[in-house]
């Protein structure tokens, strides 16, 4: 592995050259259509009213969202805000949800979210809950699926680019954390010339099968490589873990070149049963780290707690827990096949794609065919573990996933295509062209050990000239390709939002008949909420003045208000009545600098309003909720600082704040 | 017991428009009033169906003694999912509830708390209700516990502020 950079340059070059000219193949005289036909819209066609049969969890990329579409009809139902704040219903705005985006860097709005996972029981998907991890400021989500609703974020310690992440082992024990930029461990001031050595990636297990209570069970101390994907072992595997790298060239500058350098770099395989016992047996260290805990509590309001510390193994103190598999080149996706034997890596400047066994990998171990050791990891031989290479996979091959019924299906960037191959031979047995630049694929289950192998849907990144165009930017597109024969057939493509960077499915019957339809007003734990119209009252605390506020069809109580001053802090705690499902009532007033807020029934949400000018200002309910939508209104007067209005307010009526009685009285 | 007169038919129509006129005071014009106060029983609901509303309950039995405890229960539970829309003396979002029994059978008012949105739907005295009150009656997931609680309540409930 020495100095082949020129070699490597030209080799760079032809490949992409020959992408493009594959390019330009497909944009001139390739069918636009993927030879889609109209039996194929029939499969896609939910017919209105109809339900579909996989719910599909789509990452937004550098939207920092979560979406979910119906399969097959591709048709959107829902925008899940996970690391980004969201207008439309409020999120990382009011006061009960702002706490979310807490970081140890302050508040941070917005991410790059890029791996759905689905919680897993015995190596299948359950249905309870979906993650997602955001890589820029690295943190990883749990997504309640009752509620289709973010309860939980951790940040990340030690860690940058946290894109390896947040695949789960088989029984939900532990999401895995990886960045694909190393940093220094622990941070501080250093030349970026001094990377060999000081900057270090860690391997991250976090305890993920207690809602509310996600923690870094330990972290794995690794070179300064760049961990790039993940993917739990299953079945004979289960208990391991394999991760991804390049840059094992340790480069911090032009990596485009000076990471291709290796013919091959590695993927690592932690037991991570091993690592338990190392943890349980002292073997670990307490290193000082500050990160974030964020949870919604029972009241339905985000919580944050400051960590500070985590425990680190060196796989120098923990033998047989760490080995490095040569794989070529600068791979990128790592995939286990459903049997939980064959290991997938989608070397993306490979020619061939290498797939690894694990009993071999396991008969290396015992036999010790280490080809050398770097930093107390082993590095097995690679005809020792690699047990076939698929020729001709494709220019560019990323991910693979399968389906159940003896082939796995890999895409291929550069040359925008989706490739089936033969897990008995190992032989490329279909090509079907998608449009354009595909990432991941994915089917349902097809990274678990029972995939549905029904669809196939393609995550591109690019479109050109697939949509009417909208300017300089163009949406980028799902792919549906129906697997259910010997021949791959396109159906359906569909943009999305942001960047559909990966995505999950799972049947809708599992998640579809356990939805939360309202929240009962009775166990509402909000303590600014009113349990009933009654409670409704104005407190003033010196300049804060709180406004207990209910919601129904289709009144605001109170909807006049008066005696509020330029200066004074306004809390508007609005609680929705409504017991039924499917009616949300918005609230919003004229001026306020945060988004509205969108009350599910019998939650309580919060706004908070600084007024700033004299004046009286309507507010009003956002969410069309009844024939009297528009009527669902009221006044707030807004005067000079100093000048004594009375506190006043009522609905049908105003009177003064004294005239009101107290709570308790009631 | 504490009896009940029947309603006849003809007695719901002339309490239908007294409660109309009542709204039609507070300069709330039922313009949207196409029945102009007739009943139309368009669904075909059977005489007990028009007497006793229609849903779960088929018979309620009242005691002749009021539940005290019980009815403080429902007053919980009206104060928390009932009082933004009702008041007992007075037309507020939907019909004031104040002996409500002398014009509904018990099972009338159990029905229309649990089966709201079908006795909106069917039942030509509530279609004709929401003519005139316009917002239809939300559903605010009672259980059948609950709504027998609140029911004790409601016969606590003169029509007069006392």
């Amino acid at each position: 592995m020495s100095n082949q950079s020129r070699t490597q340059i030209a080799a760079i070059v032809a490949v992409v050259g020959l992408a493009a000219t594959s390019f330009f193949a497909c944009q001139t005289v390739g069918t636009r259509n993927g030879n889609a036909s109209a039996d194929a819209a029939q499969i896609a066609y939910v017919a209105p009213g109809e339900y579909d049969e996989f719910y599909g969890f789509f990452s937004g990329g550098f939207s920092g969202q979560m979406t979910v579409y119906g399969l097959p009809s591709g048709r959107l139902l829902k925008i899940i805000p996970v690391f980004s704040q969201h207008p439309e219903n409020g999120y990382g705005y009011n006061e009960e949800t702002k706490n979310m985006l807490n970081t140890s860097h302050g508040f941070v709005p917005w991410d790059d979210a890029h791996h759905p996972e689905l919680s897993m029981t015995d190596g299948v998907p359950d249905g309870r809950w979906i993650f997602i991890n955001g890589n820029n400021t690295p943190r990883v989500a749990r997504i309640d699926l009752t509620t289709f609703s973010t309860t939980e974020i951790l940040e990340i310690p030690n860690s940058g680019g946290n894109h390896g992440s947040p695949f789960i082992t088989p029984n939900s024990e532990y999401i895995v954390a990886t960045g694909r930029f190393s940093v220094p461990v622990p941070q501080r001031d250093l030349a970026i010339a001094d990377y060999k050595g000081n900057f270090k990636s860690m391997l991250s297990f976090i305890r993920a099968d207690q809602p509310g209570n996600m923690e870094i069970a330990f972290q794995i101390l690794a070179p300064g490589y760049s961990f790039d994907l993940a993917h739990a072992g299953k079945g004979p595997s289960n208990g391991w873990m394999f991760f991804t790298s390049y840059n094992t060239e340790e480069a911090s500058t032009l990596l485009e070149i000076n990471a291709s350098q290796h013919d091959k770099d590695f993927i690592a395989a932690v037991n991570w049963k091993r690592a338990e016992e190392c943890v349980a047996n002292g073997k670990a260290q307490q290193m000082p780290a500050e990160y974030v805990h964020n949870w919604m509590n029972e009241a339905h309001i985000a919580q944050t707690e400051t960590k500070s510390g985590v425990t680190v193994l060196d796989p120098a103190d923990c033998e047989n827990m760490i080995y490095f598999l040569p794989t070529p080149k600068s791979p990128h996706g790592v995939d286990v096949d459903p049997s939980g034997e064959y290991i997938v890596g989608g070397g993306k400047l490979a020619t061939v794609l290498p797939v690894h066994s694990f009993s071999k990998m396991i008969k290396a171990i015992e036999d010790k065919a280490f080809e050398t050791v770097i930093d107390g990891i082993p590095v097995l031989k690679y005809e020792a573990v690699n047990h076939a290479e698929v020729e001709n996979p494709g220019l560019g091959p990323l991910h693979t996933e399968f389906d159940g019924k003896g082939y796995a299906y890999t895409t291929a960037f550069l040359s925008s295509e989706i490739v089936k191959w033969s897990l008995t031979d190992f032989k490329v047995v279909d090509r079907i062209p998608v449009y354009y630049s595909v990432g991941h694929l994915m089917i349902p289950g097809g990274d678990s050990r029972e995939p549905a192998g029904k669809y196939l849907v393609a995550l591109n990144k690019i479109t050109k000239d697939r949509y009417l165009p909208t300017g300089p930017e163009l949406a980028q597109s799902a792919q549906l390709i129906d697997i259910s024969g010997d021949k791959m057939k396109l159906i359906l493509d569909f943009p999305t939002i942001g960047e559909p960077h990966y995505a999950q499915a799972i049947a809708a019957d599992v998640i579809r008949d356990k939805q939360v339809k309202m929240f009962p007003i009775a166990e509402n734990k909000n303590p600014f909420a009113v349990k009933g119209e009654g409670e409704t009252r104005i407190e003033r605390r010196g300049k804060e003045v709180h406004v207990y506020m209910s919601a129904i069809r289709s009144h605001f109580a109170p909807d006049n208000i008066e005696g509020i001053e330029v200066g004074d802090k306004v809390y508007f705690h609005v609680t929705n009545l409504e017991q039924d499902w499917d009616i949300p009532h918005g609230f919003a007033v004229l001026g306020m600098n945060t988004s509205e807020l969108l009350i599910m029934p019998g939650e309580t949400r919060t706004l908070v309003w600084e007024p700033k000018k004299v004046g009286v200002y309507p507010f009003y309910c956002t969410d069309f909720c009844s024939a009297l939508h528009q009527e669902m209104s009221g006044y707030i007067r807004i005067s000079p600082e100093g000048s004594n209005v009375p506190l006043a307010y009522g609905t049908g009526g105003i009177k003064p704040a004294s005239a009101h009685q107290p709570v308790a009285a009631r | 017991m504490r009896a009940y007169p029947i309603l006849t038919p003809s007695a719901i129509v002339i309490l239908t428009m007294v409660l109309g006129a009542c709204g039609g005071a507070q300069g709330d014009s039922t313009e949207s009033g196409a029945t102009n106060g007739a009943l139309t029983n368009a669904d075909g609901l059977s005489q007990e169906q028009i007497e006793k509303g229609v849903g779960p309950i088929q018979s309620v039995s009242l005691t002749d003694q009021i539940d005290q405890a019980l009815a403080r229960t429902g007053e919980e539970i009206f104060n928390m999912k009932c009082t933004a829309c009702h008041k007992m003396d007075q037309r507020y979002v939907g019909p004031p509830l104040g002996d409500i029994l002398t014009r509904r059978k018990p099972e009338f008012v159990m029905n229309m708390i649990l089966n709201t949105s079908e006795m909106i739907q069917k039942h030509p005295v509530v279609k004709e209700l929401l003519a005139q009150y316009m917002t239809p009656m939300p559903n605010q997931n009672l259980t059948e516990a609950d709504a027998r609680a609140v029911l004790e309540y409601l016969r606590t409930q003169p029509a007069a502020a006392q």
